[in-house]
């Protein structure tokens, strides 16, 4: 993974020292709130309903042993013993103190981590698959893209004060782990006719309250010009996107209202200046970035074969586990690990400093030292010798960490919510714990097949509920919650955005609606291999509206 | 007149907080001084005006509560999250407001 070079260091050892001197200007009254508010929130530093909340970034969701021990020790140390990873791949502690950040930040900085750009209306953490640099079906590692396009936009003079925050997405495969659709710039990483790595580039895709999905408008980028043509896209946006409206000031809403084709075209006009000048990549840079990111040395075991065949047999749950929560990987005596999140009843996303000091040891004992925040809010172990599958799971166990539902639907995605944020309406974690529980047993799960449920408690989407296959929205109503409920979102290669079903339900009576959704989904789908997107694709939403509502159109309205 | 009680974050550790009689920030909301009339609403709006210039606290803001059996209940529910904390089990020896006592 990547190290920090001296300038590295120096910079964010700079960035601790000049937020510590803010914030003592600011505890002894020389600063006012109103100035000191951008500076906390450039260094992650938010604050919520009960306390400050802090949000470290893991750029596209890299973890080392010792850095998932230091998110461990934060949480033991400065926080109430646990954190809460996030849709952006990115970790947030709910009750750090200000006068502590900048302790926080100096320890951070130890490893080689920092919380720069998690807010603001810069380009925040770019994200990428979270089974980079493993997964069978990628062409090409997506990281040091994703490295590259970091070291660029951190504290960029020109894209410090964009219209709006921005958010780049990049995938090395062809089944879309990132969501890059649903994001400000999505970047494909693909070959050409001739073997060359490029880019297929979409822009203007997001969720809140104008979810829109983006638009391709380059098929093959090479990939010398990544950083030429997103500085275009980004000089683009930043001269014609609304600053007057903060709710039109997206790119998804400038590439909405001005047009793809026109957009792209003074995209290419940009490009066409910035082509050959010092924002052309050289191959050495590449390389030498790509470095960093090289696989480990991936020893042949495929002694592991005929043990996972045997301890399949001889435990049921060890071979659920390995049936949900294991993909294969690029190399066959290997495969990739999710480390669930989402224990049956639980809090979607978080873990306590024990759980994250537990992986952080399986994963330097047993998976070369690497470890990635998934955006479904899980943790995943890339490089997992079959061999180790067992005392892994064994491990996991022991933590409570071997919950076996990676892609089932009680692998739900959902924000803080009410119960922590202060811009949500509603609580999400409370009705994904019930949904949760109500659908745990493993059978039923294995049943209902693949189904992402998503929640946001506000239209922010922050719980990404527009792209769930059910998504759940939480709005306020006459001082109560009330959930509304779309159904046919994806968040894939063949992204969509959900329909609203109809008229919202109480806390009291989502769960029973999910379950009326679900069952009807059973009743009607072709097979057991038909699943729920695939079925709600072929039939639409009628007989989910008959269900719920028993036909009426007011009802339904 | 819906009665209303001052409420802020405080500066250096962002708890929440609110005015009691005494003009003390404290943690607990069922000790906040109440305002029941439109003078006493003012007051309050001033007094959360000068602890935020002062860099007492952040967020200062005037709420409106019921009282229940001689026991404060804010009428928004973020605010009675905020005076009762999440309402779920987070960590450990925090049982959270899933209990009889919280009302949605």
């Amino acid at each position: 993974m990547y190290r920090y070079d001296e300038f590295d260091h120096a910079f964010v050892s700079s960035r601790v020292d000049q937020f510590r001197d803010q914030v003592e200007r600011r505890l002894s009254g020389e600063l006012a709130e109103d100035a000191f508010k951008p500076l906390r929130l450039m260094n992650g530093v938010y604050l919520q309903l009960h306390a400050y909340m802090l949000r470290v970034a893991i750029p596209y969701g890299t973890l080392s042993s010792r850095q998932m021990r230091m998110l461990a020790h934060i949480a033991r140390k400065y926080d109430r013993g646990y954190g809460h990873f996030t849709t952006r791949q990115n970790i947030q502690y709910n009750w750090p103190r200000l006068s502590d950040t900048p302790d926080i930040l100096d320890e951070l900085a130890s490893v080689e981590m920092h919380a720069l750009q998690t807010s603001g209306n810069c380009i925040r953490n770019v994200t990428a698959d979270h089974f980079a640099g493993a997964a069978a079906d990628e062409v090409a590692d997506p990281r040091p893209y994703a490295e590259i396009l970091r070291q660029w936009s951190s504290v960029h003079p020109e894209f410090s004060f964009l219209p709006r925050k921005f958010k780049i997405a990049v995938t090395g495969a062809e089944r879309d782990r990132a969501a890059i659709q649903v994001h400000d710039i999505g970047l494909h990483l693909k070959k050409d006719e001739n073997g060359r790595i490029g880019f297929a580039v979409y822009v203007g895709g997001g969720q809140g309250r104008t979810p829109m999905i983006a638009k391709k408008i380059r098929d093959f980028l090479p990939e010398e010009d990544l950083l030429s043509y997103t500085t275009a896209i980004m000089r683009v946006y930043n001269l014609h996107g609304r600053r007057d409206n903060k709710y039109k000031a997206r790119i998804k809403i400038l590439v909405h209202e001005t047009g793809a084709e026109e957009l792209s075209r003074q995209v290419e006009v940009e490009f066409a200046a910035l082509k050959d000048t010092e924002l052309k990549l050289p191959e050495a840079d590449i390389q030498a970035i790509s470095t960093y990111f090289a696989p480990p040395a991936l020893e042949p075991r495929a002694e592991g074969w005929e043990s996972l065949a045997r301890w399949k047999k001889t435990d049921a749950e060890f071979s659920r586990w390995v049936h949900q929560n294991v993909q294969p990987h690029k190399h066959p005596d290997y495969g990739m690990v999710t480390i669930s999140l989402k224990p049956i009843g639980g809090i979607p996303g978080d873990a306590t400093d024990a759980q994250m000091d537990a992986v952080a040891d399986i994963a330097e004992e047993y998976a070369f030292d690497e470890i990635r925040v998934s955006h479904e809010q899980n943790l995943i172990l890339p490089h997992v010798a079959l061999a180790d599958l067992e005392p892994i799971y064994r491990a996991l166990v022991v933590a409570g960490l071997a919950t076996a539902n990676a892609g089932l639907i009680t692998d739900i995605i959902a924000c803080p919510g009410l119960d922590y944020c202060a811009l949500a309406n509603a609580r999400s974690i409370p009705v994904a714990q019930e949904i949760s529980t109500r659908f745990g047993a493993p059978e039923r799960q294995a049943e209902i097949g693949e189904l992402k449920i998503k929640i946001s408690g506000c239209i922010n989407a922050c719980g990404h509920h527009h792209v769930g296959h059910i998504g759940l929205l939480g709005v306020e109503k006459k001082g109560s919650e009330l959930y509304q409920i779309t159904l046919g979102g994806s968040g894939d290669e063949n992204t969509s955005i959900g329909e609203i079903i109809g008229r919202g339900f109480e806390p009291e009576k989502v769960t029973d609606a999910i379950e009326t959704i679900v069952d009807t989904y059973l009743g009607l789908r072709n097979d057991k291999s038909e699943t729920f997107l695939e079925a709600y694709r072929r039939v639409g939403p009628q007989p989910f509206k008959d269900a719920l509502y028993g036909g009426s159109a007011q009802e339904a309205a | 007149m819906v009665n209303k009680v001052l409420t802020a974050n405080r500066l250096s550790d962002g708890i929440s907080v609110w005015l009691d009689a005494s003009g003390n920030w404290v943690e607990q909301l069922q000790q906040a001084f109440i305002a029941r009339h439109a003078e006493a609403v003012t007051a309050l709006e001033a007094t959360g005006k000068l602890a935020f210039d002062d860099n007492k606290v952040v967020d200062a803001n005037v709420v409106d509560v019921e009282e229940v059996n001689g026991t404060l209940r804010p009428l928004r529910m973020r605010e009675r999250i905020r005076a009762e904390g999440p309402s779920i089990p987070y960590a450990a020896g925090y049982n959270g407001l899933a209990g009889p006592n919280f009302a949605a």
